[in-house]
């Protein structure tokens, strides 16, 4: 019973290291997606946001001005990417690919030009960091250490979800959202600003991205560095998909993508299973779940669709 | 119009870029007999500061508080001291280090340093195409070239150390060990750190858990905590980018120390009361002497190897953490070590004869 309630504590543990950073780029996805804009940029606006968290942790000293900062750093690539795919009405998926070049990039750029031509940024000091909800209130090691003493922004994350949820299912701007992603024609006729819609959401992709990508450098660890995001935007996105557009639905699928991260330590544990096996288990649970739970997702109708507004 | 003329720049940069590509490798063999008669003669007419020394990480980065950085400052301390001139380059992925070591061939280095195994196929293949260029790898022990040196580290001579240091230190008598990748080279820390710690503590228990990446803080830290969870109170990393994320476990559960691996980390990572010790790998000591042997015109192609005696690992200065009964205790393991008094296990087969098969990972 013991090893039991030990290893769920661990469990938790790893979901809620490896899930908000994977579920703030996805919320930020849904946003976008929903509003009928192609975002696949978020990997990028990820990457500049872990390094603005970095670099405004070691400036500011405050991990919570810090983490808000790399938002603003993820809403400014929005509305790059928002001014070319609805103002200029660019292919949406260059693009979010130019996007996903250019956030790195220029990471790394202005990272060596700041820190002595290093692609990393010095450590930060833990008071620096995002804070943690029960600091030295549990044993080490105990089962509510490690549920309950993790940095109180993997909490926030869920409880941003569930406001996401709110915004899109119970406000009159997440049904302008929503319809504008599937009929943006029937929107402009009716009055709805399409335009004005889809810039707020994109816009609101890149903050929660930026987020997603601070989580990262002011939480799990405390510096930026290339290898940080790795990937993570694509995870997110499929995510996304996997949780049919919707943000519960994409909620759920970053939870288990981040359970997937604790089952994988856990089976690493004194080498029993080969590591190549191990590094399987996302892959196979995600297959697995989407042919056994999850029906075909619905793409909001317009996605992707160039929009031009009529005179 | 405008794809037009794009795709017409494009085509003009891509045939410059196969141009300079072709030329080289046509350069390369005419040089080559001319270099390997007059190396000798020519060296000690060049003025130390003629010499190009270039550095190309691994995916770790210049910054990586591990064998990248410490090489570059092996090659600024022979800047400082001997006047050369170097300067590196970073890999952010595989796919750049043959394209970072034609940069450098291109502009003519004497020297280029490849930090680390990843960089073996590239080195070998860069090696045989500029027979004219010195090449010089850490890590590796494969490339049998005239020009290719391979430094070679007893990593396993730290780690027993940093081992044994863990074996007297754990209150609890319960440590961990969390790898970065499962290969020869890498077991040698687990074999060093097992035995370390079973000699200063035949109780002891040894957690392990590959996490099997160099760049996944978040698998670090899960692997870390999941450690402290079964009861470790120091944890050792050799896990490069991947262990920034298990001293940052350690640092946060109080009462948890965690040990670094080949700089001196605790000089490098604000973590003040957690990092007790690290296993050096003194790369910077092998870059240094690797472009002084250059410059006096003695450099030997082929493995070198440095060990303890030689300089080449050690355990970190650091010790502010560490009482003064558990240093001298490892002062005096470390003679033992240099004098052959006690021997390190440096094969699968070494270990698993002296110590039965405690390590769990290979």
């Amino acid at each position: 019973m013991d090893v039991l309630i030990k290893n769920l504590g661990l469990l938790i543990n790893a979901t809620l290291i490896a899930t908000p950073p994977l579920l703030l780029a996805a919320l930020g996805s849904c946003f976008s997606e929903r509003s009928g804009v192609v975002n696949i940029g978020i990997e990028g606006m990820m990457t500049i946001g872990a390094f603005t968290g970095a670099v405004m942790g070691l400036v500011l000293g405050n991990g919570w001005a810090a983490f808000f900062c790399a938002g603003l750093a993820g809403a400014a690539f929005g509305v790059i990417h928002a001014v070319a795919c609805i103002s200029f009405h660019a292919d949406q998926t260059i693009a979010g690919t130019a996007i996903n070049f250019f956030g790195p990039g220029l990471a790394v750029f202005l990272c060596k030009a700041m820190f002595d031509n290093s692609s990393d940024t010095p450590a930060m000091d833990p008071s620096c960091k995002l804070p943690k909800l029960f600091e030295g209130v549990f044993p080490v090691g105990s089962f509510w250490n490690n549920v309950l003493n993790v940095y109180s922004a993997a909490y926030l994350v869920f409880i941003l979800a569930f406001v996401c949820w709110f915004v899109f299912y119970k406000t009159k701007f997440g049904a302008h959202l929503r319809a504008v992603g599937e009929h943006p024609e029937a929107c402009e006729s009716l009055g709805i600003d399409v335009y004005k819609v889809r810039y707020i959401c994109v816009i609101l992709s890149g903050f929660l991205a930026g987020l997603g990508g601070a989580f990262v450098t002011l939480a799990t660890i405390n510096q930026f560095r290339p290898s940080v995001i790795v990937g993570q935007g694509f995870i997110a996105i499929a995510a996304v998909i996997f949780g049919k557009f919707s943000p519960g639905g994409a909620m759920k699928a970053c939870l288990l993508f981040g359970l997937c991260n604790g089952i994988k330590t856990l089976a690493a544990q004194s080498n029993t299973v080969s590591p190549n096996l191990i590094s399987m288990i996302p892959y196979i649970v995600t297959i697995l779940a989407l042919v056994l739970f999850v029906g075909k997702a619905h793409t909001p109708a317009a996605n992707g669709k160039i929009f031009v507004k009529s005179k | 119009m405008k794809k037009k003329i794009l795709a017409v720049l494009l085509t003009v940069a891509m045939t410059a870029a196969m141009a300079a590509c072709g030329s080289k490798e046509a350069e390369a063999p005419v040089e080559a007999p001319s270099e390997e008669a007059g190396g000798d003669a020519e060296a000690p007419a060049k003025d130390a500061s003629d010499f190009k020394v270039g550095l190309i990480t691994d995916v770790g980065g210049i910054n990586d508080g591990s064998f990248n950085q410490s090489g570059w400052e092996g090659l600024q301390r022979a800047i400082d001291e001997l006047g050369i001139e170097a300067n590196y380059l970073e890999s952010k992925a595989d796919a750049d280090y043959a394209p970072n070591i034609e940069n450098f061939i291109d502009e003519d280095y004497d020297l280029i340093i490849c930090v680390g195994y990843m960089l073996a196929d590239a080195t070998r293949t860069a090696a045989e195409a500029n027979p004219d260029v010195k090449f010089a790898i850490i890590d590796d022990a494969t490339i049998e070239l005239d020009n290719v040196s391979c430094l070679m580290f007893k990593q396993e001579q730290a780690s027993y150390l940093v081992g044994y240091v863990a074996g007297l230190m754990t209150e609890k008598d319960n440590i961990g060990f969390v790898l970065g990748m499962a290969n020869e080279n890498m077991h040698l820390f687990g074999y060093g750190y097992c035995a370390g710690a079973l000699d200063a503590n035949p109780d002891i228990k040894i957690q392990q858990i590959n996490a099997d990446s160099f760049s996944k803080p978040d698998i670090g830290k899960t692997s870390a905590n999941t450690e402290i969870t079964n009861g470790a109170d120091i944890i050792f990393h050799a896990a490069g980018g991947t262990g920034l994320g298990v001293i940052e476990a350690c640092r946060e559960a109080e009462g948890v120390y965690a040990i670094g691996v080949d700089s001196d980390q605790a000089a490098t990572i604000p973590a003040p009361e957690t990092i007790i010790t690290s296993a050096m790998k003194r790369v910077d000591n092998a870059v240094f002497d690797t472009v002084e042997a250059l410059i006096n015109g003695t450099l030997e192609s082929g493995v070198h190897t440095y060990d303890l005696a030689a300089g080449g690992v050690d355990i970190a200065p650091t010790r502010d953490l560490l009482p003064d009964e558990v240093i001298a205790a490892v002062e005096e393991v470390k003679e033992k070590i240099v004098s052959g008094e006690v021997t390190v296990p440096s094969s699968q087969e070494e270990f698993e004869a002296a110590y039965g098969d405690v390590y769990e990972l290979d």
